[in-house]
């Protein structure tokens, strides 16, 4: 027990003398958490527009003011030369050209309908996506409104017309940042789990400490201990502050007991600090952990369901987030902050996350060998 | 058990690649308790991997070895107890102060610093004034007899020295044998290893290492004695044309630069100084000074590096 608490005491020590690591640890997620969830935005405003306007009646008119007005869509040119609206999608001055032919009014008025088209640079996929979806809803408001005003529509309408309204549960007004900011939180909080705890180990390997130790008689367990506490503790510090922080800015208070969020968390980290464990058993310098680190925080990025919903996955790639834990602290803490679910409505992904720690702990420390 | 370490006919390689590189063949020798042995060798000798084997951080491919009477496969639990280990690179924790890692490695011993302290206080007296500084800003002298205090904390039987003094400046290497003589005086047996020739006829005994082999086993003086061949020095002006002629002609035997001098061995042996002026007469050389010298353990190296 002397042997723990001393390891215990170095470590933390070591932790509050080093000035770059103690800002990196405290700063990061204060920035993070300041920056990313207002970036990272899912809603495409400013979309380019370059109207070609062949009819120049007051229907086109009405039409592109309409399109205008909204904050979706930027005006860049207002021509009559579609070779002139290509060559601003070609600088990438525009991301979306709508041609309106030269009949568009008569056809409008004496046929009862006209076409335009539309034309998107489809180089940033969402925003092509997402820019026509905006645009072809306008228009059909615009339809909407020309019918209107042309005619008194019937009480009934003469064809069956199906309207859907909806509500977002949970989440009513569909604010991003309720929902990044729980994920980015979880990002944090393996950072500094798995990353640190494997640079650290790492560091006492590259600069020969660990051989020091590795002479005495202390035991494997009680070195790994020495090593999996302060950065179990530094992590819920951490989810602590980034718990305080998307309160007091974002104004977002947990649906779910706080506690709920903490007890997963404990296990999570665990699971996380053995899988930094296992990269320290790997790589033999700092920059090895390092790179290794960054490889699978990609991964676990990318295929953690943070940014891209992992129903809307591929096959394989579903399955594969299935052993990526941070995907289950992702998704329970939404649960929690967003739906206020309990300790019973998680236990699965608890059991799983637990699993995860039992797994890469054992190996890490089957891995972990005092001499070659 | 009367030696401190043993080891017999150890064995070990690394892989690199598809390569087999040997850093230890057939290496056997004892040491006795109480002694301060010494591996003598140039860099890559093998002394490194040798002092990893017997501190259990390392395991051997063949042979056997012990180490205060333990087995280093099966009891190394028993060795960590009771060998101390300073590596050749400084390896303590630069961010704690010097207190911090001496109190530090004293627990993970299960000792402390007050219980030891007759051992290491000739030695930490010398550092007692930095206590609070960091081992980091310690300088070169100071953070050797740091680490020397930290692997002597919890009084080991043995202790393991790879390269104490390179790198270290003259005074304090001095000091250090210095040091390393009155430990021996508290019945310690010292290992240690070093690349400097001289430092050899310091040790007990020594053992010559040359590419992962040992070449010879004995006192400084057995070593020197063994050296048959009468040896004298020379020097003249111009030192490097001087050894490129001794060399081309058939004179000379071996001539190896030392220092200010050369060393020569002779054919057919002069047996004063005027024939050995004579013998090299035909070569032109000017300030001529020729001197009968004892061998040193630097030459009985070169001379086994030849066999």
């Amino acid at each position: 027990m002397r042997a723990l608490r001393i390891l215990l005491e170095k470590e933390f020590k070591q932790v509050f003398r080093d000035p770059a690591i103690l800002r990196i640890i405290f700063m990061m997620p204060i920035v993070q958490l300041l920056v990313m969830p207002l970036a990272a935005d899912y809603e495409v405003k400013n979309i380019k527009l370059c109207v070609v306007d062949f009819d120049r009646s007051s229907y086109s008119q009405k039409l592109v003011n309409k399109i205008t007005a909204t904050k979706y869509f930027r005006s860049v040119d207002y021509t009559d030369s579609y070779e002139k609206a290509l060559t601003y999608v070609e600088k990438d001055e525009a991301d979306l050209v709508l041609q309106i032919p030269s009949s568009f009014e008569k056809q409008l008025v004496k046929e009862d309908r006209a076409t335009v088209f539309m034309a998107l640079n489809a180089i940033n996929g969402v925003k092509a996506n997402l820019g026509g979806a905006y645009l072809r809803t306008i228009i059909g408001d615009f339809n909407e409104e020309v019918r209107l005003e042309w005619l008194q529509l019937p009480r009934l309408s003469p064809q069956p017309t199906i309207q859907v309204s909806a509500i977002n549960w949970f989440n009513p007004l569909m604010n991003y940042q309720v929902f990044m900011v729980p994920g980015i939180l979880v990002i944090l909080v393996t950072m500094v789990g798995a990353f640190l705890s494997a640079l650290n180990i790492v560091k006492e390997k590259e600069i020969g400490t660990i051989e020091q130790i590795n002479v005495t008689p202390i035991r494997k367990y009680q070195f790994i201990l020495g090593k999996l506490i302060p950065f179990w503790v530094l992590g819920l510090i951490i989810l602590t502050i980034g718990l305080i922080i998307s309160w007091a800015v974002y104004g977002i208070v947990p649906a779910g007991n706080v506690f709920t969020i903490y007890i997963f968390a404990a296990v999570y980290l665990l699971a996380v600090l053995g899988m930094g464990l296992l990269v320290s058993t790997f790589a033999n310098t700092q920059q090895q952990a390092m790179l290794l680190s960054f490889f699978l925080m990609m991964i676990f990025i990318l295929l953690g369901g943070l940014y891209t919903s992992i129903d809307s996955m591929p096959g394989w790639a579903q399955t594969f987030t299935k052993f990526n834990p941070v995907s289950y602290f992702i998704e329970v803490m939404r649960m929690v902050v967003l739906k206020g679910s309990g300790l019973y409505d998680i236990r699965n992904h608890l059991f799983i996350v637990f699993a995860f720690a039992v797994v890469l702990n054992s190996f890490a420390v089957w891995n972990y060998r005092k001499r070659s | 058990m009367n030696s401190a370490v043993k080891v017999n006919n150890v064995y070990k390689s690394f892989k690199k690649g598809k390569t087999e590189v040997k850093a230890l063949q057939e290496i056997s020798f004892e040491v006795n308790k109480g002694e301060l042995f010494g591996l003598i060798g140039p860099d890559g000798a093998g002394k490194t991997t040798l002092f990893r084997i017997l501190t259990t951080l390392m395991l051997a491919n063949k042979g056997e070895a012990w180490v205060d009477g333990f087995e280093v496969v099966s009891q190394y639990k028993e060795i960590r107890k009771r060998v101390g280990y300073m590596p050749g690179r400084f390896s303590l924790y630069q961010d704690l102060t010097v207190e911090e890692n001496l109190s530090f490695f004293a627990t993970l011993f299960n000792t402390s610093l007050q219980e030891n302290y007759d051992l290491i206080k000739s030695i930490y007296q010398q550092i007692e004034p930095f206590k609070k500084r960091r081992a980091g800003a310690l300088s070169g002298g100071m953070k050797q007899k740091l680490a020397l205090s930290c692997a002597l904390i919890h009084r080991p039987t043995v202790l393991f020295l790879d390269e104490p003094t390179t790198g270290v400046d003259a005074v304090s290497r001095k000091e250090f044998w210095e040091l390393l003589h009155q430990l021996q005086a508290h019945g310690i047996t010292i290992i240690v290893s070093t690349p400097y020739m001289d430092e050899a006829s310091l040790c007990d005994r020594v053992a010559l290492m040359q590419e992962s082999r040992i070449m010879e086993i004995n006192s400084p003086k057995g070593i020197t004695e063994n050296f048959k061949k009468p040896l004298w020095s020379v020097r003249s002006a111009d030192m490097y044309k001087l050894m490129l002629d001794l060399r081309s002609g058939d004179v000379v035997d071996t001539c190896y630069p030392f220092g200010q001098y050369h060393h020569v061995v002779f054919k057919k042996d002069p047996h004063t100084v005027e024939e050995a002026k004579q013998a090299i007469a035909t070569i032109s050389a000017k300030d001529l000074e020729v001197q009968r010298i004892p061998a040193t353990i630097e030459d009985c190296f070169m001379e086994l590096m030849r066999k």
